[in-house]
């Protein structure tokens, strides 16, 4: 069973607080999606309006061909996954994993092999007898997923699935996550994220979102490399953002000029030059700039340099310096033109 | 114990056992005594017997605690499962979010009303509000087991009703809504998941209803017949022609079969909690 997940113009309010604001999204089937933002930008309430928690005040959502607004939660059809797992503590393992199948009354004698199916998928083969309690994180986050597979979902609604998880482990699932949608090639994937790492990895496409509302959509490259908004190239991979004015020809940073490709932005209006801390280097090359050192942090296998020019601070990435420069000492910083992007200041707000 | 040092533990039991001691346990030592006592003209009793007990376990008074437990557990039978049942629905109609009307959360905070009302109106009140209700067709309960039954019932579902209301506050809405995720509808996910983790409080519930009822007096007083005495009442009509002795054993043995009770369904809870 292969089925996307649309929606339509769907707009959510509690009381006068809209927490989403007009989200029209594709969800290809098999597709993993990325709903990336910060708390509170209505990525959590876009996918409970796929889960059928929150109705929508107007707009449709669409899984597959079937229009499921109006649908309650235990008809659309879906699997679900949340970040505090919400494993039935008075259920053994198995009885976790097999709970959706009884409910949907699938025949009996197919209830065993299911589950144990879906435990070997996700490596729990072994813990069947367990309660929930004598399971780690980690391990309940893998039930979790087993019991929402178990009932062969078209569509997986995953929100903040690893974020209850200490870092190692959390790579560690991210690696599986990505090995179960690879065996499971026809289930399209919802994916709540405030973690710009998990989306890129594993997302086939991400969207943005913020403030109730979608600003940007695209593949992680997309949106790495030539963000639309400043709001995208800020909070997928933390870009510098500096205010340039745009002339014939020419862009100029605090009376620097610097080459850049300016693409659609008209002349005389200002903009936004967008690049990529670990695009920034120290010393003389293209487009240098003069500035003063506000800032060195030492992160192991490199350095973030904080570099004050013309009153704008650059973030620069370096590999680690033997002798990091002193505060307050004066350094050139430069960047490739091909790295840089432009944006029209139109576009800073989304 | 958050008192650290030794002087200050010293100070907080030597209080404890002087103030609270004889407040809460000495009533209750006094009448264990006085069910043993033969006599009792000094400071203390003497003439130790026997004898009240077996009275008190015989005939007409095992009669009584035999009507007094069955009304104990009818009455929180009902009550558990009335004030389960409202608690559930006040809890539906006053959750917050989606599809929620300003009528369906008043309503809920009406029921909230309407299960306190049992425990602010007087008992005796409840009684003769029962007495009253069906004295006259359509229902005529006057005179039966039944009434005192019901009285009771009403009297302690308004305790069932907040003490399952304040759990169902405290569930965790991920349980049902990943319940309902799998496909489960609602009255699958009432049966399998929200009464299973319910089931701790539900326990703790009944017994608080059955040891109400166990000791209810004013509201029996008004409705009881005579083929249907429980045991306060005979305590309280041993007491009342001067039999201070009997009525002392009877209620220890009131008191005893209520503890029994209690215990053997704190048990119960305690395999039924997960966490």
């Amino acid at each position: 069973m292969s089925s996307g997940i649309r929606f339509d113009s769907v707009s959510v309010a509690y009381g006068r607080n809209v927490v989403l604001d007009g989200l029209d999204l594709t969800v290809e089937p098999g597709e993993v999606m990325a709903l990336l933002g910060p708390s509170g930008s209505g990525k959590t309430t876009a996918l409970r309006a796929v889960a059928g928690f929150v109705r929508p005040v107007s707009g449709r959502v669409f899984i597959g061909d079937r229009d499921v607004t109006a649908l309650p939660p235990h008809r659309r059809g879906i699997g679900m996954v949340v970040q505090q797992y919400a494993l039935f503590p008075h259920l053994r393992v198995e009885e976790n994993v097999a709970f959706g199948l009884k409910a949907q009354k699938a025949p009996r004698a197919e209830i065993p092999g299911r589950v144990a199916d879906a435990l070997e998928m996700t490596g729990m083969g072994g813990y069947a007898k367990r309660y929930p309690r004598e399971l780690s994180g980690g391990q309940q986050q893998r039930v979790a997923i087993a019991r929402a597979l178990a009932i062969r979902p078209g569509v997986l609604l995953l929100d903040e699935p690893l974020s209850a998880l200490d870092a190692q482990l959390r790579s560690g699932m991210l690696a599986e996550l990505a090995r179960l949608h690879r065996e499971l090639p026809d289930v399209s994937i919802l994916y709540v994220t405030h973690d710009q790492v998990e989306a890129l990895t594993l997302a086939d496409r991400i969207a943005v979102m913020d403030r109730a509302r979608l600003r940007d959509c695209g593949t992680p490259q997309e949106l790495y490399r030539a963000p639309r908004t400043a709001f995208t190239a800020s909070f997928v991979g933390n870009a510098n953002l500096l205010p340039v004015s745009v002339g014939v020809g020419s862009v100029s940073l605090g009376g620097a000029e610097v080459k850049v490709d300016t693409g659609e932005v008209a002349a005389g209006v200002g903009a936004t030059l967008c690049v990529r801390p670990h695009l920034v280097g120290l010393g003389d090359g293209p487009n240098s700039l003069e500035g003063t050192v506000t800032e060195v942090q030492w992160r192991g296998a490199t350095h973030r340099v904080y570099v004050d020019v013309a009153g704008h601070s650059v973030k620069a990435d370096v590999r680690e310096l033997r002798e990091p420069p002193a505060l307050g000492s004066g350094v050139t910083v430069h960047f490739a033109p091909e790295d840089a992007v432009l944006l029209a200041a139109g576009v800073t707000d989304g | 114990m958050l008192v650290h040092s030794r002087k200050g533990k010293w100070a907080t039991w030597t209080v404890f056992f002087v103030l609270f001691l004889p407040l809460f346990a000495l009533p209750l030592l006094v009448i264990v005594a006085a069910s043993f006592a033969g006599h009792w003209s000094g400071a203390l009793p003497s003439d130790f017997t026997a004898e009240h007990y077996s009275a008190a376990t015989r005939g007409e008074s095992l009669q009584a605690l035999t009507t007094s437990l069955l009304t104990a557990l009818g009455a929180s039978l009902i009550a558990l499962a009335a004030g389960t049942w409202a608690a559930l629905a006040a809890a539906a109609l006053k959750r917050r979010g989606d599809g929620t009307s300003r009528l369906s959360r008043g309503c809920g905070r009406l029921l909230d009303a309407l299960f306190i009302m049992p425990v602010a109106v007087p008992s005796v009140v409840v009684g003769l509000a029962v007495l009253v209700a069906f004295s006259k067709p359509p229902v005529i309960l006057n005179g039966t087991s039944t009434i005192v039954v019901l009285a009771h019932a009403i009297l302690v579902t308004a305790f069932a009703y907040q003490s399952v209301s304040a759990a169902i506050l405290r569930l965790d809405p991920a349980y049902e809504q990943a319940a309902a995720s799998l496909g489960a509808r609602p009255a699958y996910v009432l049966w399998r998941v929200k009464l299973p983790l319910l089931l701790p409080s539900l326990t703790a519930a009944a017994g608080l209803c059955f040891a109400l009822s166990m000791g209810e007096l004013s509201a029996t007083m008004m409705l009881y017949p005579p083929d249907w005495t429980p045991l306060p009442v005979r305590i309280y009509a041993a007491t009342d022609r001067g039999a201070t002795f009997t009525g002392a054993a009877l209620a220890v043995v009131l008191m005893a079969a209520t503890l029994l009770v209690l215990f053997a369904v704190s048990r119960i809870r305690t395999r039924a909690s997960y966490r």
